[in-house]
Order: C-alpha cells, then structure tokens, then sequence
C-alpha cells in the first residue's frame, strides 16, 4: 500500500459528501477491508479526466466497489442504477462468489455520485458484462487480503488456508478458523483491486448461475419502494413545466397572469423554462392549464408517411462496417436474387414512471434524487446548470421506473435544480404522460435496403446491405456469405437528433439501439430468401451459418418450439429468427394467427434459446427474456408515433397502444450456456427477433410479406391485398 | 373550495379538509403521504392509480376526492394484516411479478377486487380483469401467475 497516496485516516483531510451526514460516512468509509479500484485502470469504467478533477475535497480514487464492515456485512458500491432488470439482485452474486460469502450478507448501494464508483450510464446490458469482471476482480482481491488477515491472526500459511461463507479456515484442521468480521475488526485496510487471473471457473461456482429471488420484490408489491416521485423534502414545491406545441416551436407571446392568480402558486420564466410551482401538484397542474401562450410553429412538410423519403435523401454518407469478397463475383453466382427495403417507425420508451426529478440546493451544494439511467452524467449536468463545482452536487438513487434508453437524458432534473435554485425551495418536477412522449427521445425510423443471392445449392452467394439512421449495432451479418458488403449511414446518437437535419425531433438509444431495425431487416430477408429457394426457414439459416453457437441456438428454440419443417407459406402461421447483440446469441420461433378479415394479428406463443455466456441469475434471465418479447409485440404490431411537421400526435396511451395482457403470446425461455466465453448482457437481445420473427410468421400464415413496422391491422390488410 | 371529508382509509377513520374536486391520487400521494399509489398517465388508461373504493378498483388520478366521503378507500399500504402480506402481494414476491415496479401497487389492488368478486377466475377472467393496466417491462405472464396462486391461497378475496 501506498502511504503517501492513502493517508491513514482519510477522514482527517476530507469532510463528508454533501448530503450524507458525518456519522453515515464513517460508518460507511471507516473500519474494515475497503477494496477501491485505480482510475487508471483501464479494465474499469471509462473514467474521464474531467470527472476525476472534479472530486475536489474527495481523493479521485474514492471508488470503492465493497467494504468488508467490522459486523461482517458486505457492501458493494455500484455506479449502475436499478431500472427493473435486477442487479440489486444479480451483481451481490457474482461479488459473493468471489468473496466467499453467503449472498445474503451482502447489501447494495446502486448509483450514489458520492459513494459509487464512477459509471457513464446503465444501458447497453453493460451491467454484468463490463461492470461483473471488475466486480469480481475487486471481490477476489478482498479475498485474498482476508486470507493474508487470517494467515497472521490463526499464524498458518496462506497455502493451508481456505476462504469459505465469511471465514478463513485451516483446511487441515477446519475447527481453526476466523470469520471475516473477526478480521474486519479494528482494522482500516484499503487496497486497491488488481486485473489479475484466478477468478473462478464456472465449474467451481456455487453462487452464479443459480437461480434466486428479486431482492426488490417485497418493497414493490408493498408500496414501500420509493421512486423520484415519492421523495420529500420539508418545504418542497411541486412544479409542472410548459410544454410547446411543437418541437422547435418560438414563444411570440406568454400570458401567465391567470395562473399567478391561483392562490399559493408561483409561475417562473427562466429563458425557455416556464414552469408553475405549488405546495400541490395537481393545483401547480390546473394553475399551468391557465398559462396562455402563442407560438411560431416552425416550417415543416414532414409527416409519418413521407418521412422515409426524406431520410432516404437525408442520410449521411455511409461506412462499410464489414465487407469481403467481391459483389459482383457474387452476383454471378446467384440462382436468382432479392432487392427488398424494410421500414420501421419512431417509437416511444414510454416507461411506466414519467421522468422526475426533486433536488435540493443549499447555498452552492445541491442533493438530487431523479429517475435517471445516468447518474454521474446528471451530477455534471446540475453542477452546470446551477454554476457550482461538479463534487458539490451528490445524486442519489432512488428506484426507477423503467428507462429502456430514454432515462439517460434528464432534461427534468436540470429543470428541478434551476428551479430549486431560482425560489429557494427543494422542487420536484413529473413530467406529465404529455411531456414524457414529446420530449422524449425516440429510437429513429429508419429504412434498410437489402440485395442478395442465393445459388442454386441454397447458399446466400451476395450479400449487399445499407442500414439508414438506425445505427451500426447488430448490423454486420453473421451468415456464412463469401461476398458481402454492410454499410452504416447515420447512428442513433451522436448527432441524430432534428439539429442534424435529418429527423424532425431527438432520436436517442431504445432498449437495443439499432438491432430491432437490423434485425427485423436481416431475418425478413433470409425468409424472403428462404421461401424463395423453397427450403424451410430454419434449414436455410442452418446451411448458410457456420458458427456454432448460433446454430446451437437456433435448433434449442426450434427442438422448444416443437418446429416440423416446411417451405412457407405452410399456413401454420410459424416464423423463425435469430440474431446476436452484443455477443449474446439469441433464437425465437413464434406461432401467430391473423384474421384475415380485421388484419389483427394474435401471437400465440413464443420459444426463445439465449447463450449469454451463463446467466448469474437463471431466474432474473428468464424474467428479462420474457419482459423482452412482451415488450417487443408493441414495436412490431402498433407502436408508432404520428405526427405533422414537428407536432406529436401521441401524447398518451389511448393512441399510443402499449403491449397488454390479452397480446399475451406463450412464452418459453431457455437458456443455454458457453462457459468458455465471457459472460454477456441479458436485458436487451431477447427483444430484437420480436420483429422478424412475427413477419415470418405473418407470412408463413398467410403468403403476405410484411416490410414495415409497425405491422398494424391496415398494413396487414393492404399487403393481403397484394398477394 | 375547502371541504370537510370523512372517509375510512386503510381501515382507519380520517378526517380532511381540502378542495373536494382535487383528484383522489393526489391527495393520497401529498396530503396523505401515502406514495404508494402511483402517477402514470393522469387520464385512466395505465391503471397505475388505482385504489379500491369500498372495493371496487377504482383509477384515483380521475376521482375528486370528495366522491370518497363516507366510503372506504383501500390503498397498497393498507392491504398488509399485522405484518403480514395480502395473498396477492405474497403471490406477486413469489412469483417475482414485477420489474420496475410502478404499475404493481395498480395492477394489486386490481386483483384484490378481481378476487373478491371471482375467488377462483380462469386465465382468461385475469387476462380480462387485467388488461387495461399497463407494465412496460412486460411483466404481464407473471402476473397472471401470481393471481392465479393467490385464488388458490386462504383469504385471497379478502380486501
């Protein structure tokens, strides 16, 4: 240890965070075994510079990932936030594992700015896959410290010694032992984790890969879980913001002396802020409804039918993101060939919880809870808009209530924190179902444009493929194709948005960027070609993939799903697909009826195989699986966002339709596991094959081939009409 | 204006004085603290607010507060019995019904009064009673689970 670098009591030179009293933070940084990680680290967490330096009276590598307390509970310390998809409950596992401990010693702290380890965001099934090795590196490194602890205390080599449910034991003599709050005991140790070999193999695991409960449950089927919402502050003011009628729309005139006569209420106009802030939420509400104001409505002939010939002419300049061979040797080769363009629409994230914020600002410090997928962004982002040092804002983590991508953006805590700062008072700001829909941040509509071939053996011989604004991710082909060619014209982030002149409003990640529009594209067209060949869909996909796991995969969900080949149309309504993310390899088969006369189409049940790698937690898996194909029959049959030149016309559920009970397919999961690879992320593939996998099934039912998503009961009937 | 209400809540006799026309949610989430019930859409398609109304599911973000008077209003906090879960509540933790967790408190309540009214409802009657409340996670399979275990547990139409 480095002493120059590690004071011996840190606590001498740094005060506690803003927000946590002096006796939490002792009890959380003093006493026993602390395991932090080195910013410089590249295993972890992508740390910018100007985070670093923003810690002020905090050392910059405060980033415990645990604390081994001297009463022999566990702490983990995660930047990652608890959306839904469970790592309250996974990610004690995998540090259990490691640190020999009953998981149910182990207590979670997710995404405290002041107390977890820096995090950019929790999206992209990042959370067991990238922040689950430094996890359980750190846990490891813990172990050994305990170990080295033990071998002094018991005066036995650490060779004779063996961790194991919290105590270090002779592995001779086992009645020799200590626990580790018996090692904890007194004791300041820090020490930072080391990417070393030696984490444990699946085949010695005890914890991971066993199924266990949500830790969360009980608190939500209470009540007792909070959300953003269900913060209090004393003296705290419910705001509600003004919406335009339109995106880019110019206020000409603003009337809000109807709504100051509201007895209690307080309009503030902040340059485009205009928000109404009483005692009660609801009376701020109606108080805002008396707001009058004019606007210019920007110029715009768009709408939700021509927007895909504008982006087709908008779209930048593309990228080859995989190209081999040669497609014009290819184009010789073919027995015949397909050209097909595949559409899909805006859709909204739409979680269940609307975005919301309550922040508190005393003096130049500032304490925020919000629902926000990125934490340690929002702490900037207040830090800015309020002008005070980025370490004088803590965020704190309150549960939230769905994030599916459109939570990283948290335009309603900054709105908070102005307004907190502007009358002097905490402020919780919820966004109406309203707002949420136009402020969000909408996965884009896109158009793919595919050519291929096949030889006269039923081999895909070319493969020539344009993805448009939808974005890079699963959009490189994974068949065995010797001449082929992907190229990327626009991504979903980084420029997308109506500033880029391409789509009329924001567009950002939803639950798996770009891979819904590959995908449902992809697998369409191997249909297409499938059917076209007259060889049944899931021997096509066999004869054309060469990698195993794939078609490991693929036969799992077909062997579940009870699949008989036949060339489609077969008219059994049956349709296939699969697809990877992220290096997650995933396989659906699904059974649909359409009635032919409404065009409504009912999926009837769904088999879907997932090899992750191994799953930490089987049950959890299992739940995000079947979340995920739930969650995707909206994207595929009627989510779509209707609008005339920047105005929304879905504003809330009675026209935006969300998945129901009565869509309910049946659902079987299985899980397949590859111990020899990494361990991947689970919360987003299932959701990409619900597309393709419905519009193969569609036409295997019927002979009509679906191009466009949503697959609503009017474009079901038009292209029953075109057979 | 400012009203004067009675009405039992969670078994307890209260009295308030507010503006009758507030909506019922509202007043639970802010003058009651009672956070349990949740805000989702505020125009009754979600279901995330919903409470019983002398037993009946009933969607609070539309319900002026003074229609409560005199009735007995049952909120997620209000269905434990000495500490102990509501068979739905304990079917929803078993069977891990939930993911976010913000539609769970509405779609609970719905169940109580499902239950109440059918003790021993088939697949179908869940899928029915429940689909005008909405989960983003798609939770929806585990749901109808849970309600179907706690028709087969004791004191489950008990609300």
């Amino acid at each position: 240890m480095n002493d120059e670098k590690y004071p011996v009591d840190p606590l001498d030179e740094i005060g506690p965070p803003p927000g946590l009293t002096r006796r939490d933070f002792l009890k959380l940084v003093s006493g026993g075994v602390v395991v932090f990680f080195s910013t410089g680290d590249e295993l972890f967490l992508q740390e910018p510079a100007r985070f670093q330096a923003g810690r002020g009276g905090l050392p910059s590598d405060f980033n415990a990932f645990l604390k081994i307390g001297e009463d022999g509970r566990v702490t983990l310390f995660t930047g990652k936030v608890e959306l839904g998809q469970g790592p309250t409950t996974a990610l004690p596992l995998m540090l259990a594992e490691e640190l020999e401990v009953p998981q149910e010693t182990v207590d979670i702290i997710l995404g405290d700015t002041d107390l977890c380890p820096y995090d950019m965001g929790t999206f992209g099934s990042q959370t067991i896959r990238a922040f689950g090795p430094a996890l359980r590196a750190a846990a490891a490194e813990a172990r050994v410290v305990l170990v080295e602890l033990a071998s002094e205390k018991l005066g036995v080599p650490v060779d004779r010694l063996q961790a194991k449910d919290g105590a270090v034991f002779d592995k001779s003599r086992p009645q020799v032992k200590v626990t580790y709050a018996q090692l904890a005991q007194g004791k300041k140790i820090e020490r930072h984790a080391q990417v070393k070999p030696g984490l444990k193999p699946p085949s010695e695991m005890k914890v991971m890969g066993k199924p266990v409960m949500r830790r969360d449950a009980r608190d939500k089927a209470t009540g007792k879980a909070k959300y953003a919402g269900d913060i209090r502050f004393p003296g705290m003011l419910y705001a509600r913001v003004l919406r335009p009628p339109a995106h880019g729309a110019k206020m000409t005139r603003l009337d809000a002396s109807a709504a100051e006569k509201t007895p209690g209420a307080r309009v503030v106009q902040d340059g485009d802020l205009i928000a109404v802030l009483h005692e009660f939420p609801d009376v701020a509400e109606a108080a805002l409804a008396k707001v009058k104001a004019d606007y210019d409505l920007p110029p715009s002939d768009l709408n939700d039918k021509n927007i895909y010939d504008h982006l087709a002419k908008a779209a930048p300049q593309g990228r080859a993101v995989a190209q081999g061979g040669n497609l014009d040797e290819g184009a010789k080769l073919a027995a015949f060939k397909v050209e097909e363009q595949y559409l899909n629409a805006y859709v909204a994230h739409a979680a269940m919880e609307t975005h919301t914020a309550v922040v508190k600002v005393e003096g130049d410090n500032a304490t925020a809870y919000a629902s926000t997928q990125a934490p340690f962004r929002l702490k900037d982002e207040i830090a800015q808009a309020l002008k005070v040092p980025s370490q004088n804002v803590h965020v704190i983590m309150p549960y939230v209530g769905g994030g599916f991508g459109g939570k990283t953006r948290n335009t309603q805590a900054v709105q908070a924190a102005r307004l907190a700062q502007i009358v002097g008072k905490p402020v919780q700001v919820t966004w109406s179902r309203a707002d949420e829909f136009f402020y969000d941040t909408f996965r884009p509509a896109a158009v793919v444009n595919i050519a291929s071939g096949v030889s006269s053996a039923g081999k895909i011989v070319f493969w020539n493929y344009e993805v448009l604004w939808a974005g890079e991710r699963s959009s490189e082909q994974f068949y065995d194709i010797p001449h082929h060619r992907t190229v990327v014209r626009g991504e979903w982030g980084g420029g997308g948005g109506a500033a880029a002149g391409g789509h009329p409003f924001d567009v950002g990640a939803w639950r798996a960027p770009a891979s819904n529009t590959n995908t449902f594209a992809r697998e369409s067209h191997i249909d297409v070609m499938a059917a076209k060949a007259g060889v049944d869909p899931v021997e096509f996909r066999l004869m054309n993939l060469n990698n195993e796991r794939m078609k490991r995969v693929l036969r799992t969900a077909a062997e579940k799903f009870g699949w008989k080949p036949a060339k489609a149309p077969s008219r059994r309504g049956f349709g296939v697909s699969c697809a990877d993310y992220a290096g997650t390899y995933i396989a659906a088969c699904a059974e649909v009826e359409v009635n032919l006369a409404t065009g409504a189409i009912q999926v009837k049940r769904v088999a879907c195989a997932q090899d992750s790698g191994l799953a930490v937690n089987p049950d959890g898996a299992t739940l995000q699986v079947e979340g995920c194909i739930m969650m995707g029959l909206g994207y595929t049959l009627t989510e779509e966002m209707h609008f005339t030149g920047r105005k929304l016309h879905d504003l809330n559920f009675d026209s935006y339709e969300l998945p129901r009970f009565s869509w309910m397919p049946k659902i079987e999961t299985v899980l397949v596991n590859s111990p020899e690879v990494p361990i991947t992320g689970g919360g987003e593939p299932a959701i990409i094959n619900m597309g393709s996998v419905v519009a193969n099934a569609v036409f295997d039912a019927t002979g009509a081939r679906l191009l466009e998503l949503p697959m609503t009961p009017a474009r079901v009937k038009t292209a029953l009409k075109g057979i | 204006m400012i009203d004067t209400l009675s009405f039992t809540l969670n078994g307890k006799s209260i009295r308030l004085d507010v503006d009758g026309e507030r909506p019922l949610l509202w007043v639970l989430r802010t003058d009651l603290g009672l956070t349990g019930t949740k805000f989702g859409c505020g125009e009754g398609y979600c279901g995330a607010c919903t409470v019983l109304v002398n037993g009946e599911p009933t969607r609070s973000c539309g319900y002026p507060v003074k229609n409560a008077a005199g009735k007995s209003v049952v909120t997620i906090e209000g269905l434990e019995r000495a500490g102990r879960l509501h068979p739905v509540q304990e079917a929803f933790v078993k069977h891990e019904a939930m993911q976010c967790g913000y539609c769970t408190p509405g779609m609970i309540l719905e169940a109580v009064g499902l239950l109440a009214k059918n003790p021993q409802p088939s697949a179908q009657d869940i899928v029915k009673g429940l689909d005008e409340h909405l989960c983003r996670c798609g939770t929806h399979p585990r749901v109808v689970k849970a309600v179907q275990e706690a028709a087969r547990m004791k004191g489950a139409a008990v609300r």
